[in-house]
């Protein structure tokens, strides 16, 4: 018997621009890229070299701090370029892929007759260790720890998140492998969370379910364990996203490094946004079509519209994104907007506008535009509470994060969360601060004090 | 902006002043760098002007008042309201052109030196300052106070947003304890030339310090309209709850506050009025002295109040009841609202240091059980 936790704080932004439930384009492979970027603590040592030929599931990187600990390749090719930033810092290796597409045979096994150390050796094998993050920090899972437990959050409901129904709903055979792999690596419990008892993932056998009603950041794993089962000091729990289940699952059941997946093209600067299909990885230049007539003003996000990464049209999409949001720049001016007392177009949570008064359905094209100036933080603590539903003061958290003081961000809950949890605060903020950043800064120094 | 005011240009000292004016007049076309990609269209600008505009009507019956009260005093009732309005304005104009030229002169100094943008909080402050004095107050004292409140209150803290004290209370707080005479007592409450003849039985004291009869009338309609004698702004509770709709339907400022005020206030005065030792029973408090303004405006200031939302409530409480203390406690102090507020300012951050240690240990005892 599953049971229902109401949320009753959050915030679900009405940005305008949610893709149509139908995959308008199928990318085929043609430049894929491995960034190690995207994985926080991963020390990255380079395992090919220019003009090497890979198969799809072949090392291309692995952790200069646990050599097991690999990235693979989405396809089968030649290793076309190393690009790298300041001070060589390595961001990608580029991948062309080739016509025939070989893959890595791990083999078909059947996950729920595996013991532990097989789970984990195949995991770290085929470069799915990876979608294992662990809480706190956020970092990529110690494959010697055993987790407390191991949380799947089925659904997002960042804005204009994808359909998970539709992303994932004929892929049950390679989630029910998934968990049945993910139970051996915990003496815990596995959690599922869901959106609701319609959810696909509601059929899935040996793990706890849990479902969740309530406006974004409900359908974020933070906040969903912090209602299951608080992270305390010392705890270590495992966090998998439904598209890395399903890539685990995958691995069992076809025997390959298969991370394929239906990516939502969204945003207001989205000309007919639809599905694509694609591997993580793919240059932005294959949407270019999407942008419609103003590529240029345009900023391309790959993951939702608060947490994701701006990649600019040339970049590549992130590994654990199924989300492109494409958004206007707003770099005009607005003639006394502060004092309009309408604004009708633009969204407020704050009833100082009207926009509370509008029907829930009305969606806003927004823009990037900072809306005013960088300020101290001026209102209570409690005007950011009530987007966050979880039990922490996001506010007396940010500013010990500011101050670096680890006994006060300890105290307010650094453990439970990671910067997009506080998305919404950041949203809300009328002192426009960058509350994600102070927790992303808060987190390095508990890492770096903690290591 | 022009380059000339850019680092490194002529007329740099001017930055933060020539960004205030710009952005005063556009939203700038600065976009998200990092974090959320978009952003809520709410900023301190449009918070902190809604709190002027509900502060508006006090600010504009309280120069009716002066008027008004003017008129009594010398026995002249020949002018109408829009006539009394317009002597009273003339009268705290001065009040607030000083107000603003100390305190924004030094804000914007203080901006430039920091490197940051000019912040809205002075145009509050700034408002409510004259609101709070008498209208006789001498300008190169209100002058000298503002000075002291904003360095002293605020920027030494780093501005606003930091500071632990509200600027307005502390401004008044200065002018209360250094210039005693013309703060308090029957002289300075209405505005009159020396020259002018008073009517006979005439007092200038407030309705909290008087004793005996005065040229007004002190019944529950004229202390709810306010047409009584006072500071500039704190005698019509009528326009107060209008500014405190305002604030409380926007949810700028915090229910929980003034309702704990409120309830606090009427405790003491409870307590007062069963013990025989009160003059006025304690829903008159409500009425009297700067209680409404304080506990609607200044108790509210989402900076020096309590951050979490149990701490609202027992700061807004520990107001009430400590005014009214004041009010029947000590001979020496008529009225004690601004003590109240400036005491519970200090003590914000030990309350809200005991709801969080609270908070956290019930959470970790909630954990154990689980």
């Amino acid at each position: 018997m599953s049971q229902t936790i109401v949320l009753k704080k959050g915030l679900n932004i009405p940005v305008s621009g949610e893709a149509e439930l139908r995959v308008s384009k199928t990318i085929a492979p043609g430049i894929v890229a491995v960034q190690p970027t995207a994985f926080k603590g991963f020390l990255p040592r380079l395992l090919v070299k220019e003009g090497d030929s890979v198969l799809c599931g072949s090392p291309v990187l692995a952790d200069k701090k646990n050599a097991d600990i690999l990235l693979t390749s989405p396809v089968s090719g030649t290793v076309k370029e190393i690009v790298r930033g300041d001070k060589r810092k390595l961001l990608a290796v580029l991948i062309e892929a080739d016509a025939k597409q070989q893959c890595v045979d791990f083999g078909i096994k059947d996950a729920a007759k595996l013991d532990a150390a097989q789970v984990r050796q195949a995991l770290l094998q085929s470069g799915l260790w990876p979608w294992l993050v662990q809480r706190p920090y956020g970092v990529i899972a110690d494959p010697e720890a055993a987790p407390r437990d191991i949380f799947v959050s089925t659904f997002s409901t960042a804005p204009l998140a994808p359909d998970a129904k539709f992303c994932f709903g004929s892929e049950m055979a390679a989630a029910q492998a998934g968990v049945d792999a993910l139970s051996k690596l915990t003496s815990g419990k596995v959690h599922l969370g869901l959106d609701g008892s319609a959810s696909p993932f509601a059929a899935l056998k040996g793990a706890e379910q849990h479902i969740f009603k309530g406006m974004h950041p409900a359908g974020n794993v933070g906040v969903q364990i912090s209602h299951i089962a608080p992270i305390c000091k010392e705890d270590i729990v495992w966090t998998v996203s439904p598209a890395g289940l399903v890539a685990i699952g995958k691995l069992f059941t076809t025997g390959r490094y298969d991370v394929r997946r239906k990516v939502a093209v969204t945003g207001p600067a989205a000309f007919e946004p639809s599905y694509i299909e694609a591997l993580p990885g793919i240059p932005m230049k294959e949407i270019a079509a999407f942008c419609g007539n103003e590529p240029g003003a345009t900023r391309v996000i790959s993951g939702d519209i608060l947490s994701g990464s701006n990649v600019g049209a040339d970049g590549y999409l992130g590994f654990f994104d199924n989300q492109i949001t494409l958004v206007r720049e707003g770099t005009e001016e607005e003639l006394l907007g502060w004092i309009n007392p309408v604004r009708a177009k633009q969204f407020s949570a704050d009833r100082s506008y009207f926009s509370w008064i509008m029907p829930k359905s009305r969606k806003y094209e927004m823009t990037t535009n900072l809306h005013g100036g960088p300020r101290a933080f001026l209102m209570n603590d409690g005007y950011y509470a009530r987007v966050l539903p979880m039990d922490i003061y996001p506010i007396f958290l940010a500013k010990a994060c500011l101050a670096g003081d680890i006994e006060k961000m300890e105290k307010f809950g650094i453990y439970e969360v990671l910067p997009e949890d506080l998305a919404t605060c950041e949203f809300v903020d009328p002192s426009k601060n960058n509350i994600q950043d102070m927790i992303e800064q808060g987190i390095n120094l508990m890492l770096k004090e903690m290591a | 902006m022009n380059p000339i005011f850019e680092k490194g240009g002529k007329l740099y000292w001017l930055h933060s002043t020539v960004d205030a004016f710009e952005t005063f007049l556009h939203v700038p076309g600065t976009v998200t760098k990092k974090g959320a990609h978009v952003r809520d269209s709410i900023d301190l600008k449009r918070i902190l002007i809604l709190v002027v505009i509900a502060a508006a009507p006090a600010a504009l019956f309280g120069m009716w008042n002066v008027g008004y009260q003017h008129g009594l005093a010398t026995g002249d009732t020949s002018l109408n309201i829009l006539g009394n309005w317009w002597y009273g304005f003339l009268k705290v104009l001065p009040l607030y052109l000083v107000s603003y030229i100390v305190g924004l002169g030094i804000e914007f100094a203080s901006c430039q030196i920091r490197g940051e943008e000019v912040s809205e909080g002075y145009l509050v402050s700034g408002f409510f300052i004259p609101l709070i004095v008498p209208v006789t107050t001498p300008l190169w004292m209100l002058a000298l106070a503002v000075a002291f409140a904003v360095i002293f209150g605020k920027e030494v803290f780093g501005g606003t947003g930091m500071n632990i004290v509200n600027p307005a209370i502390l401004t008044r707080a200065f002018l209360f304890f250094s210039y005693p005479n013309y703060m308090s007592g029957s002289e300075c409450w209405i505005a009159h030339k020396p020259a002018e003849q008073l009517v006979d039985g005439f007092t200038g004291a407030t309705p909290l310090a008087l004793e005996g009869s005065a040229q007004y009338s002190t019944d529950f309609w004229s202390m709810f309209i306010g047409t009584v004698p006072g500071s500039v702004g704190e005698t019509s509770v009528l326009a107060i709850l209008l500014g405190a709709c305002i604030l409380l339907w926007t949810g700028i400022a915090s229910w929980k506050i003034m309702l704990g005020g409120v309830l606090g206030a009427l405790l003491v005065g409870g307590i007062g009025d069963l013990a025989g030792i009160s003059s006025i029973s304690c829903l008159e408090q409500l009425l009297y002295g700067g209680f409404a303004f304080g506990i609607v405006f200044m108790a509210t200031d989402p900076v020096t109040s309590a951050q979490t939302e149990a701490g609202k409530w027992i700061y807004g409480f520990l107001i009430g009841a400590l005014c009214i203390t004041v009010r029947l406690f000590n001979p020496g102090y008529a009225e004690g609202m601004m003590l109240a507020i400036l005491l519970c300012n200090i003590f914000a951050p030990l309350i809200d240091h005991c709801v969080i240690g609270a908070h956290l240990s019930r959470k970790a005892k909630k954990l154990k059980t689980a």
